[in-house]
């Protein structure tokens, strides 16, 4: 038949990626992302890293927009 | 078929972040500005009448609306695209073959409807956005812990209940132990939102009307982002996932022989 000549799959159409190879991207990227979601989302709200005012005026609208607490 | 790569996946995601971003920007600016200026000359008018009347003290202003409502507005949406993008290409790259038998386009929709509803939606009804002039400063740390709390709490617990919906499968059938994990995740959640506190701070003569149409906005910039991310990203790892042989675009797991 035209379709056993086709390659055979029958197992599951994909296989997954395994947790060792992704968890050093995970680990690093998701830092990385967690921090920039902090200066989008809170910083200078509740807590602050840089003093001043600067970088919450700057994302005020994005950041009460997105549905963060800002102030 | 040579395996997947994690990196592939990540810059995929963070496209699309991107672009779904430029989405929820557009609505953003289109939808919810209106709202928040009107909400900032509420909040002015209010500053004014309480220093009696306002003298030339007004306080100088770090950033003009006019940046705010777009540099700024621009800057929030995209970092948070590329970053949001990032984490989901990540979790997707994990589901990915392991929560059934979903394929690239698939598994993408289904990761940005979950993220919608448990990174948003969840934490969204019981701490709704608030407009400027709408929000104790003093109770800003609490509400913030709070917030967050409640969005790593909906996480948690839909993790928990995508476990346990796989591990209810066999019995139950994957329609009966979908309802069992989704019933479980819902009563949780009513827990939660039954036993943390509330907030209230919404002026007496704050318009209804404006509240109203700025959550909807702050509803519709993530909805826009989140559909945009789960069209966008699957399509792009459906071209890289099934792409290697151009004539069986879909790879079908029909059993042969």
């Amino acid at each position: 038949m035209a379709q056993s000549a086709a390659p055979a799959t029958g197992a599951p159409a994909i296989t997954p990626i395994s947790a060792k190879a992704l968890a050093p991207w995970a680990v690093f990227v998701g830092i990385l992302a967690l921090v920039l979601l902090y200066f989008v989302g809170a910083e200078q709200g509740a807590t602050a890293l840089i003093s001043g005012e600067g970088v919450h005026e700057w994302v005020h609208d994005g950041r009460h927009l997105l549905g963060f607490p800002c102030h | 078929m040579n395996s997947i790569s994690v990196r592939a996946l990540l810059v995929r995601g963070m496209i699309a972040g991107v672009i779904a971003g430029a989405l929820a920007l557009a609505v953003a600016y289109f939808l919810g500005e209106s709202q928040v200026d009107a909400a900032i000359a509420i909040e002015e008018a209010h500053s004014h009448a309480a220093h009696g009347g306002g003298g030339g003290g007004e306080e100088e202003e770090l950033v003009s609306r006019t940046m705010q409502a777009t540099g700024g507005l621009a800057t929030a949406l995209l970092v948070f695209g590329v970053a949001v993008g990032g984490i989901a290409a990540l979790v997707y790259a994990y589901a990915l073959g392991r929560i059934g038998n979903f394929g690239p386009r698939a598994t993408a929709a289904l990761i940005a409807g979950a993220a919608l509803l448990t990174v948003y939606v969840v934490p969204f009804l019981k701490y709704p956005a608030n407009p400027p002039a709408v929000g104790n400063p003093d109770t800003i740390g609490k509400r913030t812990t709070l917030f967050f709390l409640m969005v790593a709490l909906s996480l948690l617990l839909a993790v928990a209940a995508v476990i346990i919906g796989k591990r209810l499968a066999p019995a139950l059938g994957n329609w009966n132990a979908t309802i069992a994990a989704a019933a479980g995740f819902v009563l949780a959640i009513g827990l939660a939102y039954a036993f943390l506190p509330s907030f209230d701070e919404v002026g007496k003569d704050f318009p209804a009307s404006l509240l109203w149409k700025f959550r909807l906005s702050t509803l519709a910039v993530q909805t826009t982002f989140w559909a945009g991310f789960g069209l966008i990203f699957g399509y792009l790892t459906e071209r890289l996932l099934v792409s290697g042989n151009g004539a069986d675009a879909r790879r079908v797991a029909t059993p042969v022989g």
